[in-house]
């Protein structure tokens, strides 16, 4: 149905799909996501584009493999197969104003997401100063991809290997040093890069947009689940959001309520992992009730 | 209407009334008076001849009950099912003030079933109308305006936002009420009659409602995208871990069977006690898949009294039988949580009523000094939806009331767009699948009438 006709891999557990939907491929605009299934009976979860091609008819995205449904996205998810389903664009697309200098900063797999922002400022004109950060020099990609749609490329590795050694937090700190005319900053990562992205931009009085990744069912604004405080008010990520402006989101309240579900994940994980185990020992997979 | 043990059918999800054997139907539908002036119909939102179909079944003629049943409502497998009979055809039937009335949900429910198990009949003929119509959503609107179009000929195709068609008969009603495969049924029926329906599509977001027309060829379209928005009751604690929309806690279930988690891959927490907040159907429908769910407490609190209560009679009492506690005049001010972000307990204000407000309904007033806690793990609020406003939202020209309804011309249904038509809860806000179905079907006709007569 949703055909996969390119996979690469950055890391042990990072990959990238290239996903036939010309329809969506069309439609897409720049922070919007989509929601992903594997099956009939897997998880709906939401993926945000990392890239999109009206002439290939596709869409990209960047999957970190860390919970059942993505580690079996990494196993199953090959050249020639399919996904059972792929919907969206659902989100609001980032809004790209008319900026003369931003810094679109990249967390791990945040790089993915904030890339089609970053290139989006570029063709407007912008300045865009990259801030990409990694753990270490092994799990960097589209280094290149993410140089070619900026004017300055911060790289930042936890161990030093490979641009300066620190926190991203650190590359927003010395681009703001060496600019002092910066607009806006859009960060995209995990939740805690994200909140002291937003502390470190704070008394700089400079907006700094950020793309919220809660627990989602449909994505359509139906279930509520997804439910983020932003300046006090209650907002729907999926359908206000997900971008929402840094200095106002409640980040401890998201990162509190993405571990709703931390038991049954971690339970499901290793099922699959011990099923998984006994397919590749050639046989059939066990049953739930060993749980 | 015979009905499973209570206690073995709140452990599980399969249905919960067994339907009639066909003496037992026969013998219910002579229980009808054959009034001169058959008032049921009056109380049936889409004017089913109800005593000729109970006739029919009375003189064990099945094939004309069904076929008189479908031709008025093309979902009588659900509506037998979900349809607030005590408020409609059963509160207007003369039986109903001395002997109880003649169960007309359950006898339409019979027949439906009964045609479900015939053989199916020949194909119909492929579409023959050259206008092409598409629907938004496939809930009962939608289902039923595809349905309607289809035997005029016309082309449909159901563009649906989720990956399995059926709106809230899927997402929202259990399957201990209205079992999947009935559904799958329905809309297997309509495939026969070569509706297309087409998942993971979100018009206004995929694909624009001009897209439809100009890029896509569509002569007309109908909006049937319901009432999907969750309502919160704005309290302190409603984002703390253990506290769902009704919606989400039914949606993870029914549409995701979180039940078999995890076997299904979605998970849902449900704790020993929980509390649901709101005395609707969906209020039911939440409480009573706790209870399912293993929750060893599953209570409703609603800040009205039993008699302003909004369900189905038949739900109530299916709860109470399955050991749900009904805490009322209970008002919720905030959700209380543990260091950790977890619900441990609601804390509520007792309420008397007081002098009727706008709605009619006794106001509940609170009494001072009778806040309390509730110790539970789970919050479930069940308050309302409102129209979903995501195509409103991305679609220019289409006007909507400030409450978030769609504004239709109340003949024919025609929204604000040319050839938009819409029904259902997106145009009332959150109603019955009966109306939602009328609504379709009337919005059918319309789009018949202004298709052929090239308006």
């Amino acid at each position: 149905m949703y055909k996969i006709l390119t996979r690469e891999d950055f890391s042990d557990a990072t990959f990238l799909l290239e996903v036939h939907h010309p329809m969506l491929a069309k439609a897409a605009k720049p922070g919007q996501f989509v929601i992903v299934m594997v099956q009939a009976d897997g998880e709906r979860i939401p993926l945000t584009i990392a890239d999109f091609s009206t002439e290939r008819g596709t869409i990209t995205l960047v999957v970190q493999a860390v919970g059942k449904t993505t580690r079996q996205m990494q196993q199953t998810c090959k050249v020639g197969g399919s996904l059972y389903a792929v919907v969206g664009p659902m989100g609001m697309p980032s809004h790209i104003g008319e900026r003369s200098k931003v810094v679109c900063v990249g967390g791990g797999l945040g790089v993915a997401p904030v890339y089609p922002q970053a290139r989006a400022f570029k063709e407007r004109g912008a300045y865009v100063i990259g801030v990409i950060g990694f753990r270490n020099k092994e799990l960097i990609f589209w280094e290149e991809k993410f140089a070619s749609v900026c004017d300055e490329l911060i790289i930042c590795t936890d161990d030093g290997s490979a641009g300066i050694k620190g926190l991203v937090t650190d590359g927003i700190a010395k681009a703001i040093e060496a600019h002092p005319d910066i607009e806006e900053v859009i960060a995209i990562g995990p939740p805690v890069m994200m909140k002291f992205c937003a502390e470190t931009t704070r008394p700089h009085e400079i907006k700094t947009m950020v793309s919220l990744n809660p627990i989602m069912v449909d994505g359509t604004g139906m279930c509520g689940g997804c439910r983020v405080s932003v300046g006090g008010e209650m907002k729907f990520c999926c359908v206000d959001g997900p971008d929402f402006d840094g200095h106002q989101v409640d980040f401890d309240e998201l990162m509190n309520r993405l571990g709703r579900f931390k038991s049954e994940e971690r339970a499901s994980l290793e099922r699959w992992t011990r099923n998984d185990n006994c397919r590749l020992m050639g046989e059939e997979p066990r049953s739930a009730d060993l749980s | 209407m015979p009905q499973r043990d209570a206690m073995e059918r709140a452990r599980d999800f399969e249905e919960v009334n067994k339907g009639y054997c066909f003496a037992h139907a026969m013998f219910e539908a002579e229980r009808c008076l054959r009034c001169q002036d058959p008032v049921c119909m009056e109380g049936c939102p889409v004017r089913i001849p109800i005593a000729d179909f109970v006739h029919a079944i009375a003189a064990g003629d099945l094939p004309r009950a069904a076929s008189i049943l479908r031709t008025a409502n093309p979902l009588p497998a659900i509506c037998g099912r979900v349809c607030p009979q005590e408020s409609q055809c059963e509160l207007k039937c003369h039986m109903a003030k001395r002997f109880g009335p003649v169960a007309v949900g359950h006898l339409e429910r019979f027949v439906a079933d009964w045609e479900r198990s015939q053989p199916v009949g020949e194909p119909p003929p492929s579409p023959w109308q050259s206008a092409r119509v598409a629907v938004v959503g496939s809930g009962p609107a939608g289902l039923v305006c595809a349905g309607q179009l289809a035997r005029q000929g016309y082309p449909v195709t159901v563009y649906e936002a989720l990956h399995a068609p059926g709106g809230v008969l899927r997402y929202g009603i259990p399957e201990f009420r209205l079992p999947n495969a009935i559904l799958d049924w329905e809309i297997e029926a309509l495939k026969r009659l070569g509706v297309e329906f087409v998942n993971n599509v979100v018009i206004g977001k995929t694909i624009t409602l001009d897209d439809l027309f100009d890029r896509h060829g569509f002569a007309a379209v109908f909006i049937g995208t319901g009432a999907g928005l969750p309502k919160f009751l704005g309290i302190p604690g409603e984002n703390l871990n253990g506290v769902y929309s009704a919606n989400e806690f039914l949606t993870r279930i029914n549409l995701m069977q979180a039940f078999q988690f995890p076997e299904a891959d979605t998970p849902l927490k449900v704790g020993k006690r929980v509390a649901v907040i709101g005395s609707g159907n969906t209020a039911m429908d939440a409480v009573r898949s706790a209870r399912r769910l293993g929750a060893e407490q599953a209570l409703v609190v609603y800040r009205r009294s039993e008699a302003e209560m909004t369900a189905r009679i038949e739900e109530y009492h299916h709860a109470i039988e399955e050991g749900v506690e009904f805490h009322w005049l209970t008002n919720p001010v905030e959700v209380i949580g543990d260091d950790d972000g977890w619900v441990t307990g609601l804390k509520c204000l007792q309420m008397e009523l007081g002098e009727p407000d706008e709605s009619g309904r006794a106001r509940p007033v609170p009494i001072d000094g009778s806040e309390f806690e509730l110790p539970v793990d789970n919050v479930v609020l069940s308050i309302g939806t409102t129209p979903n406003p995501l195509l409103a939202k991305t679609t220019p020209g289409l006007a909507t009331h400030p409450w978030g309804g769609l504004v239709v011309d109340e003949n024919k249904g025609e929204t604000s767009r040319r050839r938009v038509y819409a029904g259902g809860d997106a145009v009332t806000g959150a109603a019955t699948v009966i109306l939602a179905a009328g609504a379709g079907k009337s919005a059918a006709e319309a789009i018949h009438q202004d298709l052929s007569a090239g308006i």
